[in-house]
């Protein structure tokens, strides 16, 4: 706001969560809080074979228990929606969406088979231990390094997710290469695991009418899967999602409970909530693992000749889940020579799906843990590498960035770590029993925005109110789109509540893909803007206004008034011109979607420079990632405090990528054995050191009216392989697998 | 478990009472967030469990329910523990805090609830009573003096939204202001 650069405004400057009351007390209320005069509780039973058939299910001895209320199953389950189709929600990949309690085939293992619904959740679980259930087995097949035969280029494309066209000549480029890697990489499979599990409380109002709390980041998501699953209208379905416990990714679809807890509290015309346990937070989506092989060649002065990524990734048997892990390949640096290709493999879980920055920190890991090893090669420094090849457009030939200041974002982050000052040789530093490393790697993600609707209501009582359905799911929406909103109007930020999570709000797309604070914010941001010029047409209207003959460039909305900016002691009050108005109420509803033109003319990314230290006891093969330093450009920072908090929730996730997080496939069973948060090692405290957080500036005004990128994805995206450059570092060993755990340092050989 | 008459129940509104006819129900005291309770608890319910379902403090959360996560934690006797490995019915006479309990009546905010907020140390806001109530029960042991204290003692807590440093800058804060009750 140009207008009121002459005072501090709050978009940009750091601000105190709005909601950081309600989450401080216990006050904020998620999906599973919610309650009803007759709720009764659903507890799902998972299934305990990989692949086959229900031969027989014995509900008998769980409805004997008092307080069973009804156990569904295949066998009793009410009709629903008979086309595939129904069921495919907003964010669905290519092919048919698991449909719960469908038929008698197991498809996955924890696929859920039934729900007991009790009269409360104790009675729930113990009856659920009744069901019986004996199966017809059939083979299956989760381990993906089997399948590279059978990898097939998807035939319906996700939209967005091809590979880009190859360019050149890649083959005989490397081939001609003086220096060049060819290796393969791996990451692990990773569960979300968000803290709040997953659940939806349905509260039955009565004639047929339902109100759905849902852990879910897109509330309309929802509300349209219900309605097309269940043959409702809109009017029968509001879905609310004030706070979501954690997401990640793992609420962009409507998951299984949400079908369970509708379908039985429709049945029962009575309120039901289903809970998720931990283990069962293992038998939905998961980020899937790739084979994937890089290889790099360079001239002797350090330029890039060629690049070939291939990736095969895991998908279900019912759906075709596709992710951008190569196209990174193409973008990152100056290159002439460039092949990717993206097949999938077909084995027998659960559609996997998309997990903070789908796809780019798998890509990346593999680009830049390819370009270190490269820069040994070359005998250079693995940063200096990089800014040799920096890519002034996509690639070095394809489009114009919107704005680009990675280059900035390398010189600070260097700077700030202390690059300078690194050894190049590998187990050169060491410090007490510790070998000490430092790696380092950049990041990319696609700057996006989606089309968003918002309403803004400004009142008498100089309250002002902006709403749209999109969620927060810790990323700090609420806050932002307050502080945009206050702005507009100049009005103090207790005098604005945002309000989403809400079916009933204006049209808005998932929450995810960091597009949330371009969207929405634009959104609220042009709704805003029109109650602005409403208000000042009035200003304008009254008798001996003193803004008769303003521009309205040349007023400031500030503390309830709008004053000329030439001569601030000419001003009217905001409930003064409503009342000349004779209105007590001024609203707009807007809608924000991008400009195709420079969608079509230029690439809009955020970039990141992740320098990582490592310390590592090489007797007990321990890692500890002792220092990282991030510097993101991102154009345009709302809220500096918030957005710190973005990335070093993005830096953690990828400390987990890189040191501990790991879904383990027992491939007899076929199931994932680690499905608890003991064995699956989320980070703890104690896992975190210092991680300072650097926002280069960079001024970008094509993508969207704030300027603003998205920061929930670009925090993890080259952070595990900043941190394998640096275990590499320090120990000469080149581990390309994720997590770098104890065995691997323990077993690895030193590089050559 | 065949005489239990669980039809009794009549939903979950909070302080219904004692759910009456039900002779496997055992009846305990506990003082939770300063005001004394006569409840009658099944032998199989957990404190959370007991705190979400019966009593709507919804506050407390489940994580995992396996003590693994720390999201359940609150105040026993002054001690932090995870609410989901304790069976109430254990716990007759003692005194619970939650984070329900931790503003002063007139709504003033604890110095580590004001912390938290003020160093942004949470994101979801899921893990966030949890690490509260945790940290208020750290400073009261007195063991952790050095950020590397802090860490290793919170680790009981998981955030998986990352919020782990502002977390120990907010308990750091407070306990050099030395404002931990």
């Amino acid at each position: 706001m140009q207008q009121t650069s002459m005072h501090e405004t709050h978009v940009g400057s750091p601000r105190n969560r709005v909601d950081g009351r309600l989450k401080v007390t216990g006050e904020a209320r998620y999906a599973a809080e919610y309650t009803a005069p007759d709720l009764a509780v659903g507890y799902v039973v998972s299934g305990a074979i990989a692949r086959g058939r229900i031969r027989s299910v014995d509900t008998k001895a769980a409805m004997a228990v008092p307080g069973v209320i009804q156990v569904f199953t295949h066998q009793n389950r009410p009709r629903t929606a008979w086309r595939a189709k129904a069921y495919q929600d907003e964010v669905a990949p290519p092919g048919t969406p698991f449909r719960p309690l469908y038929d008698d085939k197991i498809l996955y293992s924890g696929q859920p088979i039934a729900l007991v619904v009790a009269e409360d959740f104790e009675i729930a679980r113990y009856a659920a231990s009744l069901v019986r259930v004996t199966y017809e087995t059939e083979p299956h097949e989760t381990d993906l390094g089997k399948l590279r035969e059978k990898a097939y280029k998807p035939p319906k494309t996700r939209s967005g997710m091809a590979p880009p066209p190859p360019r050149g000549d890649a083959e005989a480029a490397i081939g001609a290469a003086p220096f060049k890697v060819d290796e393969s990489y791996r990451i692990a499979i990773e569960h979300h695991n968000p803290m709040e599990m997953h659940a939806s409380t349905v509260v039955w109002e009565g004639d047929g009418k339902i109100t759905v709390y849902d852990k879910i980041q897109g509330v309309q998501n929802t509300q349209s899967y219900i309605t097309h699953v269940f043959g409702l209208s809109n009017d029968d379905v509001r879905v609310l999602s004030p706070f979501v416990g954690g997401a990640f990714g793992s609420g962009l679809r409507p998951q299984y409970q949400l079908f369970l807890a509708v379908m039985a509290a429709l049945e029962l015309q009575r309120s039901v909530r289903v809970m998720l346990e931990r283990d069962q937070m293992f038998t939905f989506t998961y980020r899937p693992d790739a084979l994937q092989e890089m290889a790099i060649g360079a001239n002797p002065d350090a330029t890039l000749q060629a690049i070939r990524h291939d990736a095969i990734g895991c998908t279900s048997r019912f759906e075709d889940y596709q992710e951008s892990v190569v196209s990174w390949s193409a973008m990152m640096y100056r290159c002439d020579n460039v092949t990717t290709t993206y097949k999938l493999a077909q084995i027998d879980t659960y559609t996997p799906g998309d997990m903070r920055a789908p796809g780019a920190p798998t890509g990346m890991f593999a680009l830049e843990s390819a370009m270190d090893e490269l820069s040994y090669k070359l005998q250079i420094d693995p940063l200096q590498l990089r800014l040799r090849n920096y890519a002034e457009t996509e690639g070095g030939g394809g489009k114009p960035f919107t704005s680009k200041e990675l280059r900035a974002a390398y010189q600070l982050g260097a700077e700030r770590f202390g690059w300078s000052r690194r050894n190049p040789v590998p187990r050169s530093m060491k410090e007490g029993r510790e070998l000490i490393g430092w790696g380092m790697a950049s990041g990319m993600w696609e700057a996006m925005m989606e089309k968003t609707s918002a309403r803004a209501t400004l009142t008498i009582d100089g309250r002002l109110e902006v709403g749209t359905a999109t969620a927060d799911i810790g990323t700090g929406t609420y806050t932002i789109l307050t502080q945009i909103a206050a702005d507009a109007l100049g009005l103090p930020m207790e005098k604005v509540t945002a309000r989403i999570g809400d079916s009933s709000l204006p049209m808005s797309p998932v929450e995810g893909g960091s597009w949330t604070a371009a969207s929405a914010g634009s959104a609220v941001h042009v709704a805003c803007n029109a109650v602005r010029e409403t208000l000042f047409k009035y200003a304008r209207g009254m008798d001996a206004s003193p803004l008769a003959n303003a521009d309205i460039g040349r007023v400031a909305f500030r503390g309830g008034r709008m004053e000329l900016m030439a001569d601030p002691s000419r001003y009217v009050t905001i409930q003064d011109t409503m009342r000349a108005g004779g209105v007590d109420r001024i609203e707009a509803e807007e809608t924000a979607a991008p400009s195709r033109i420079n969608q079509l003319r230029y690439a809009a990314y955020t970039h990141s420079a992740i320098f990582a230290e490592v310390r590592v006891d090489e007797e007990l093969g321990r890692v500890r990632v002792t220092r990282i330093v991030d510097a993101v450009a991102a154009g345009k920072i709302l809220n500096p405090k918030t957005a710190r908090s973005q990335i070093l929730g993005g830096v953690v996730f990828g400390i987990g990528m890189a040191l501990t997080e790991e879904s383990m496939m027992d491939h007899n069973l076929g199931r994932f054995m680690n499905h608890n948060i003991a064995e699956y090692h989320v980070p703890v405290n104690a896992d975190i050191h210092d991680i300072e957080v650097i926002f280069v500036e960079e001024h970008e005004d094509k993508i969207n009216p704030l300027g603003v990128k998205g920061l929930g994805e670009i925090g993890i995206v080259g952070t595990a392989a900043a941190i394998a450059n640096a275990v590499y570092h320090a120990t000469g060993k080149r581990i390309r697998h994720l997590p770098i755990t104890v065995d691997k340092i323990i077993g690895e050989k030193e590089a050559a | 478990m065949a005489d239990l008459e669980f039809l009794a129940r009549q939903g979950f509104a909070p302080d219904a009472g004692p759910p009456k006819g039900l002779p496997d129900e055992i009846p305990i005291t506990l003082t939770i967030n300063g005001e004394r309770r006569a409840l009658h608890v099944r032998p199989w319910t957990t404190l959370l469990d007991l705190l979400r379902e019966d009593l709507s403090l919804y506050g407390t959360k489940k994580g995992c329910d396996h003590g693994q996560c720390g999201a359940c934690t609150v105040l026993l006797d002054g001690e932090r523990i995870n609410s989901c490995l304790a069976l109430a019915v254990t716990k007759d006479g003692s005194e619970l805090t939650t984070v329900e309990g931790l503003a002063g009546k007139d709504g003033t905010l604890h110095p580590m609830q004001e912390a938290f907020i003020e160093h942004d140390a949470f994101q979801c806001g899921y893990c966030t009573p949890g690490q509260i109530c945790s940290a208020v029960g750290l400073l009261k042991e007195g063991h952790a003096k050095t950020r590397e204290e802090i860490r290793e003692m919170m680790s009981g807590n998981l955030c998986r939204c990352g919020a782990y440093t502002n977390i120990v800058d907010a308990i750091e804060d407070v306990l050099a202001k030395g404002a931990a009750k």
